[in-house]
Formats: structure tokens, sequence, C-alpha cells
């Protein structure tokens, strides 16, 4: 292989993207971060070093509120990873298919609750689900199950979940288009190959497709998980800042956001709000570490 | 004389003003109340252009749940509009204390308003006041005047006779007794427990009380609201843990509920949507002959950026909303936000004129929270919400909220 | 041909659950469209029944559209939703190459460096960004939100595209050193076609966050001429709002723009997912 010595081409390819990107979202991002040393006295800026982490860990009224949220969030990230990716899969499966038909059709339908904004998606389900409007409880009235009816938006134990579910619903398009891209890659040969050795069906997915997809599930995955421990808006636009009922639905983003930019009469504290970011971003650090490291570094990958 | 005066003076602050202004100047409002939007494009604007050529004026209004983040960030970054609508209280204290609005102490407009009115943006010891009072929002309850003539039932006036006709409401079944949900939170706590409260902690006196340290969130009066709330869930309709504010609204204008917890805001709107009577009543006192209080809350006022480049024009547009012309035209086109000049403003609309009445029976107070008790965290006024939705829902006694909001208070507050 | 592969045994079932999730996938939005051109009385009191005669009402679509241009600000979301894509595959595309080609030293660190930036809420830099864009005079020009929008969309678009870069075959590309191309020769015309079903997904999940976005609007270009179509359509969802004419009628022509938009895209997706698939 003959590459030039000075491969000045690896730079021309990284600088456009690497200078806008520092330049309006890196320096901003940590100049902010930054502030979490800092905290304001009288109007003055006052470097403090860990004071402000040490309020949010040790404070019982502070870290009380983190670990709700970060317990809330995980519970947020199990149910995506345990409902959203595992149907986002088997809806890719289906699609693949050759010679299905209408599979444009679907795939297409399926996606749109993707393209929506979240001021629709928080305002069309706390519709569906108002007991006012009365289109969940006749539904499920049709059906006869009246009774399994409740104000779940409403009830502390229940209204985490069915945000998670609604978001679930919303975000589903994701991991089916990367896992339908990922499978259609795979060439024709490779199961033809299969087919001669007698794998069709069911087996030839689970044992010679599922292999070749594994890198776009692991993409999937941590994706899931960055955006889930990013997650903010849904949560605010149907439940508020205050992620009610009695903080049951609040997550990091949430609890952040409430922070630093203040809510209603508590005004914004971008020092406390900028410690909140950097414990988020440490905790999506670790997982990014190690997905990048343990887990991408050593999956098997084909080139097709 | 007074109005002379008034008149004169604002007469003279224009002429000022304008004398300075002999070029183009536009500026930009920001502001929470989008609901408003038409208003100040159709009526509010035109009539202040028509008397100040040469200002342009340009109403940017965000919602309101973006509105604070929105404004604070344009004005550390130093884009935010020549004038800003003023949150009361703390919210518009530390943007004063920030540098970020001008202090107005001196606008001759200012006479204009009582020193409760001004209370809501001026720093503690009085000194400066960076906001002109634009509006108070009155608590109390509107009903459905069909609804009750068909039940049967009276306007009650203490709290027997308001549980009694939420009793026989309930049992007629034509009528959810009460439109009111606690998914949003704080409805509960403004509609519920400010609206009610001030009976019970005698308006100011114990709401200044509270501030001095004589009297703790502990005490019978502060946990006795949260006793009465929670006798209004089984008034309230299925599901309410999940209805949200607009359901409320809905619920009640389409007739489907015969009382709704308001605040005089809803007026307009209520106007327009519902198509049977209604009325409204004060919030019923414990006994029969008890003096009563009702919470007449200052909501918003309006001031100006203190970088803004358009400072001459900005302050005339500011003495002419002191004046009692602007009062008129607002507290008309939006009936159920009372100006706070001290000019009497004739209102047409019958609701808000029975609201704006009780200024005269009751003592006037304003939201135990707002003041100075909101400053730290936990913010007492977003605990109330909370405490305000356990208590309708039964999840914990009135006593044990008491002591978790005095609890919270303390960790930050010294009388 | 193949015929194991195409009698499918439960093309029946596979049909079934298709159907069961697209109506589960679309029933919100078909409630939000038919109440929209609905009288207010009837959205309350069949919120499930079809427009008829009776309940047919435009009002809420008059209500939007006389509170604003509607039309400049679809314009705006165009142009600020288009420019930032193309700059995103391109940039994206450059850089994903670079790491996935290339052995250099800091490679991997570079990757985490560009991943950084889905790991901050871009939300908490918002006073920074808004004070940079005073600065250069790029406050209330679309140039400030497309600028953001590159940024926030590199890291996502290099981390799906080198994965998918990874996957090119290097016999391909060395056969392409062979003949002389250059290294941009080789990248531009042959690893860019072969990721296109790549390059249409990045496209596609950039589009929905840019063309949604409610707050860097509001903040960076909340003039009446640069205002995108979400933040127009804001104007009535606040805390006070009870028109739910205006609401839903709102909601649904925020859908619209984006539906038609996915469609444009989603011709793109299928034609370079079937022409440009590695065989």
């Amino acid at each position: 292989m003959q590459r030039s010595n000075t491969r000045w081409h690896i730079a021309v390819f990284l600088a456009p993207a690497v200078l806008v990107y520092t330049a309006v979202m890196i320096v901003p991002l940590f100049n902010t971060l930054r502030l979490s040393l800092y905290t304001e006295i009288d109007q003055h800026r006052v470097f403090v070093g860990l004071e402000n982490f040490r309020t949010l860990f040790l404070d019982p009224i502070w870290s009380k509120q983190f670990w709700n949220a970060l317990a809330n969030n995980f519970w947020f990230f199990v149910i995506h990873m345990l409902v959203q990716n595992p149907i986002g899969i088997l809806l890719a499966a289906i699609l693949s298919q050759p010679r299905l038909r209408f599979a444009a059709f679907y795939r297409s339908a399926i996606f749109i609750p993707t393209l929506l904004s979240f001021v629709i998606v928080g305002f069309a389900w706390k519709l569906i689900l108002s007991p006012i409007w009365g289109i969940a409880p006749d539904l499920l009235n049709t059906v006869g199950l009246k009774s399994l009816y409740a104000p779940w938006l409403g009830k502390e134990e229940y209204a985490l979940t069915t945000l998670a579910l609604v978001s679930v619903w919303q975000f589903v398009g994701i991991p089916m288009m990367l896992i339908y891209a990922a499978l259609l890659t795979i060439p024709d040969e490779i199961l033809e190959a299969g087919e001669m050795d007698g794998i069709t069906g069911f087996s030839a997915f689970w044992k010679i497709k599922l292999p070749l997809i594994l890198p776009a599930i692991g993409i999937i995955s941590i994706l899931t998980f960055v955006g889930n421990f990013n997650a903010f808006d849904l949560i605010y636009v149907a439940q508020g800042a205050l992620a009610g009922p009695d903080y049951s639905t609040d997550i990091l983003g949430t609890f952040m956001y409430r922070t630093f930019f203040g809510f209603q009469l508590q005004l914004g504290d971008p020092h406390m709000g900028s410690a909140i970011a950097s414990a988020m971003f440490t905790i999506i650090l670790i997982g990014v570490c190690i997905y990048l490291f343990g887990i991408q570094t050593r999956m098997r990958r084909y080139q097709l | 004389m007074l109005k002379t005066v008034t008149q004169l003076t604002v007469l003279s602050t224009v002429l000022a003003a304008t004398g300075a202004m002999a070029q183009d100047a536009t500026i930009t409002i920001e502001s929470w109340r989008n609901d408003d939007l038409a208003l100040w494009q159709d009526k509010i604007i035109p009539a202040f252009e028509a008397e100040n050529p040469g200002i342009k004026v340009k109403f940017t209004p965000s919602a309101p749940a973006e509105y604070n983040a929105a404004l604070n960030s344009k004005l550390d970054a130093g884009s935010a509009g020549d004038i800003i609508t003023c949150r009361p209280f703390d919210a518009s204290l530390a943007l004063f204390e920030a540098g970020h609005l001008a202090d107005l102490a001196d606008m001759p407009a200012m006479d204009n308003f009582s020193d409760v009115a001004k209370s809501a943006w001026q720093t503690d010891d009085g000194a400066s006041t960076f906001c002109v009072p634009m509006a108070s929002v009155i608590h109390g309850f509107i009903y459905n005047k069909e609804a009750f003539e068909e039940v049967g039932v009276d306007v009650p006036t203490t709290e027997d006779e308001f549980f009694a006709a939420l009793d026989k409401i309930k049992a007629d079944g034509n009528y959810i007794p009460m439109a009111m949900g606690t998914n949003d939170q704080w409805e509960a706590a403004t509609m519920g427990y400010n609206n009610i409260g001030p009976n019970y902690w005698k308006g100011e006196e114990g709401r200044r009380a509270l501030i001095a340290g004589g009297q703790k969130l502990t005490d019978d009066a502060w946990t006795a609201p949260y006793a009465t709330l929670a006798k209004w869930g089984d008034y309230l309709g299925d599901g309410y843990e999940a209805q949200t504010y607009p359901d409320s609204q809905n619920l009640f204008t389409l007739g489907r509920a015969a009382i709704y917890p308001a605040g005089s805001w809803e007026i307009s709107g209520f106007n327009e949507l519902a198509d049977f009577e209604m009325g409204v009543f004060k919030p019923p006192v414990q006994k029969a002959g008890d003096t009563c209080y009702i919470s007449d809350h200052t909501d918003i006022g309006i001031g100006m950026n203190a970088a803004s480049e358009n400072a001459e024009a900005s302050k005339t547009f500011l003495a002419w909303v002191g004046s009692p012309e602007f009062a008129t035209i607002f507290g008309n086109a939006l009936p159920g936000f009372f100006p706070l000049s001290k000019t009497p403003v004739d209102i047409e609309d019958p609701m808000a004129n029975e609201f704006v009445s009780w200024r005269g029976e009751c003592e006037s107070t304003i939201r135990s929270t707002y003041q100075i008790l909101s400053r730290g965290t936990p913010n007492l006024e977003n605990e109330t919400w909370g405490a305000s939705v356990a208590a309708i829902k039964g999840t914990e006694s009135p006593a044990d909220l008491g002591a978790k909001l005095q609890e919270g208070l303390e960790s930050w507050y010294k009388p | 041909m193949r015929t194991a592969r195409t009698h499918f045994p439960s093309a029946v079932a596979m049909h079934g659950a298709l159907l069961l999730y697209m109506l589960i996938a679309l029933f919100p939005i078909f409630v939000i469209l038919i109440n929209s051109f609905k009288k207010r009385k009837s959205i309350f009191r069949e919120p499930l029944a079809l427009p008829n005669s009776d309940s047919f009402s435009l009002i809420g679509y008059k209500t939007v559209m006389e509170q604003g241009d509607f039309f400049l600000y679809f314009q705006n979301s165009m142009i600020v939703t288009v420019v930032s894509l193309f700059f995103i595959l391109l940039f994206g595309a450059m850089a994903a190459y670079a790491l996935s080609e290339y052995r250099f030293r800091g490679n991997l660190l570079m990757g985490l460096y560009l991943a950084l930036g889905i790991m901050i809420p871009i939300r908490i830099g918002t006073v920074a960004i808004l004070e940079m864009m005073v600065a250069t005079g790029l406050v209330n020009t679309l140039w400030a939100l497309i600028l953001v929008y590159i940024a926030q969309g590199l890291p996502l678009a290099v981390f799906i595209l080198s994965e998918f870069m990874r996957q090119v075959s290097d016999d391909l590309k060395n056969a392409g050193r062979m003949d002389g191309l250059s290294e941009y020769q080789i990248f531009f015309r042959l690893v860019l076609p072969l990721v296109r079903p790549a390059m249409a997904t990045v496209a596609v999940f950039n589009m929905i966050p840019i063309w949604n976005d409610l707050w860097f609007p509001l903040i960076l270009a909340p003039g009446e001429e640069v205002k995108t179509l979400t933040l127009g359509s804001q104007v009535f969802i606040g805390q006070y709002v009870t028109n739910w004419n205006a609401v839903l009628s709102a909601l649904s022509m925020a859908v619209i723009p984006v539906l038609i938009l996915y469609v444009i895209f989603s011709r793109q997706l299928i034609r370079g997912i079937t022409s440009g698939a590695v065989k």
C-alpha cells in the first residue's frame, strides 16, 4: 500500500468538522461546565473548587433529588432497551424480508412518529390518555377492559413508565431504520450460502444476520443510552419542569434544566446547574468509553 | 385634583421625552403573555403610536414556560428587547440586582401607583422601583349559573354552605361539582391553597408574621387550608390526577362542571368560550360574619432593559403605560387583569366588576409565598405546589405537609 | 430463484404485525388531524368521529393563519434545515472517513472528542453561544441557527458514518489507489456512493431535531423575518391557552411539512439503499 508520507489529506478531511464543532459547541459547553467550580456571592463570581459537587452529593436536599432523578433515568433507559430496541429490530427484520409487499409504505408509516416534535407528541398523548377527553377509557371500554383505565400520567407509580413508553412510541423508528440499513447491506451471497447449508427463515436471522448486524445494535444501544440520559423535552412538555406528580418523572435533564434556568419563582443557578450537567456528562462519558474501548474495539466486524 | 396632577406629570414627561426624540426609534417588548398578542397589536400599540409619532413598538412574546429562561439568556448576552415585562417580586429583583433592569423610581408616572402596588417591584428598602405596575389578579370561584339553578343550590358564603352545595351537585349527578386537576400542580397551589388560604391566615397579618418569624408553616392557620383541600378530592372529576389546566378550563366552559376555582385572568377566555351564564363568588369564610380575605395578587409589571439603546423612547413608553389612559384600555380589553393605578378605572365586564368589588368588602393580600420566602432552595412556592397536590390526593396529612415545608424553609431562611 | 426465502410461511403474521404497529404509530396523529377540522364542541363530544357537515370547521386554521406569515416561517425552516443538513453530511462524512480509513496517532481520541458533543445537553451552552452570535453580529440571522445545528449534528453524523465506512471493502479502495486516484477522489467517487444508505439515515435523523427545535430559534433568531415554523406555531401553545381549535391546527400545520420533507428524503433513502448496497 503506497500512501503519501505527509498525509495532509487527513487534516483536510478533519478540519471543517473539527473547526465548526469546536468553535460552536465545545468552547461554549466547556466554558459553561467551568461554572460548576464557581458560585455567586453578592453579584461576584467566586471560585469554590468542588464545593458545588459536595452540595449536590452530600446536602440531603440536593442529593435526594439527584439520586431520585438518576434512578428514574435508569428506569427510563431500561424500558427503552427492553421495549424500543427489540421492537425496532423485529420491525426491521420483517421489513427487510425480500418481496414483502408494501414494505416501503409500512416503513414510512412507522417512522412518522419519529418525525414529530416533542410538543406534538406530548400534546397528542396527553389528549389520548386524558380522563376528560375519554379516548383511552372509551377504547378500553370497547374491548371490555374499562377497569384497566387509570389516570396514568397523574399517578406516581405509573407516570414515568407511561412517559417512557410514549418516548418508545416516538423513537422506535430510529433503531428500526439503522438495523434496516444494516440488514440491507448483507450480501445475498452470504444468505444463499446459508441456504445451501439448510439455514433459512428464523434460524437464518439468528445465526447469520444477527452476528452481522451486531455493530449496528451496538450503535443503537449507545445512542439510546446517550439519548436517554440527555432526555428532557418530552417530560418537560408533558409534566412541566417540576416533573410531577411529586417528582416521580424527574430525570437528570429536567433536574438540570430546572436548576440551571430556574422555574417559576425559583431563580436559575448556573453554578449548581453546571455541576449537575457535569455529573450527567461524567455518567454519559463513562458509558460511551465502556462502549468505545470495551465493546466497539472488540466487536468482530465483517467487511462486506 | 390628584387626577389633574397625574395627567400633568404624564403630559410633561411625554413632552420632555418627545422633545429629545427627534429621530425614529423602534422599541421591542419582551413578554410571556402570548395570549395577549392580538390585543397589543390591535389596541395598545396603535393607541401609543398615534400619540407618539416617531416611536414604533414591537410586541414579541414567548411562551410562559420558556419566558424566564429565554429572557435571562438574552439579557446576559445583550440581545434582549428594550422593554421587559416583569414577573413580580424576586425574579425581577434578581434582574435589577444583576444590573439588567433600569431604576425607575424617579419617573413621575410612578406617583400614579400606591405603595402596595409598587412593593412587588421594589428593593427591600423601597429605595428603588424597577417596574411600572401593570395589573393584579384576584382569586375566587366562577360558577355555572344554569347548573346552580338546575340543581337548586345557592351561592355559598361559608365553608359549610360551600361543601353542602358540592354535596348536592354531586348527588344530582349531572355536573362534576368542581373542575380542577392536579397534573400541572400549580393549579392546586394557586387556585386551591392561595385562593382559600387567606381566610385562615388572615391575609396580610399572617403573611407578614410568617416573614417576620412570628408564625410558622406548622401553625394551624397554615395547615388548616390543606385539611380543607383534602376534602376537595371527592368533588373533582374522575381521573383528576391526570387532568391538566386546559382540561379543567374546557371541562368548565363546555358546561360539564358547576364550579371552577379561578383566578380573575380567566374571565376574558371564559366569556368567549362558555355559552351559559356565569357568576362568581369569593372564597367562603369559615363562619358567617367572619372578615373575608382575598388574594389580590400583583402579577404583571413592565420595566426597561438597562442596556437599551432606545432609553428615551422606552421611558416615554413606560410613562404612557403608567398613565390612566393605558389603564383604561388594558383593564377593559383584558377584564380580570385589574390595573393598579390609583385612578379608578371603569370596568365594564360584570364578572370582573364583581371580582374587583371585593376589594371594598374584604381585606386584600398577595400570595403568601411570593415575597422573600421563595428566594432560596428549596423554593417555597414550588414546594407548595407539591404539597397542595398531596393534600388533595390525600397522600400526606396536613400536619406532615406543614412540617416538611417549614423544615425546607428553615434550611435557608432566617426571619 | 431463491424460492426458500420467498415462500415465507408466516407472511400473514408479518403483515399482521406490521399493520398492528402501524395503527399504533399513526393513531395519535390521526386524532390530531381529524380534530383540527372540527368545531370546538364536537372535538370534545366525539373526539374519534370524522368531521362531517355538522362539525366541520376551519376556524382553527383561520386563527392560525391570521397570526403570522406562515409561508415565510416555512421558508425559513426549510432553508435552515436543508443548509444545515448539507454541511452536516459533507463535513461529517469527511471526518468519518478520516477516522475510519486512516491509522494515525490520536485517531481514537479524535473520535471520542467528536462524540463529546452528544454527551452534554447543548442548551447549557446557550449563553456562551448567544454571546458569540451577538459579538459576530449573527444574532437574528438564519446563519446563527445553521452554525449551531451543524455543530450539534456533527457528532451523530461522524459516529454513524464512521461505523458504516468501516464496512467498505479495502480491496475497492486499494484498486482505486492502483488506478492513481487521489485520496479525495477515492472518498468522493468510491466511498461516498457506497455509504448512501447511511447518509440518508443520518440526514433523516438530523432533520428531525433541527426542524422541531424550539429553543435556539427562540433565543438566537426570534425576529419576525427569521422565525421558524415551529417557533411561529408555539404562540398557540402557551400556559393560558384554551383555544384548542388553534392549537390542533397549529400542530397539524407543523406536522405536514415534516411529512413532505420526509417523503422527499425517503425516496432518496430507498434509492440509496437499493442501488448503493455493497455487493
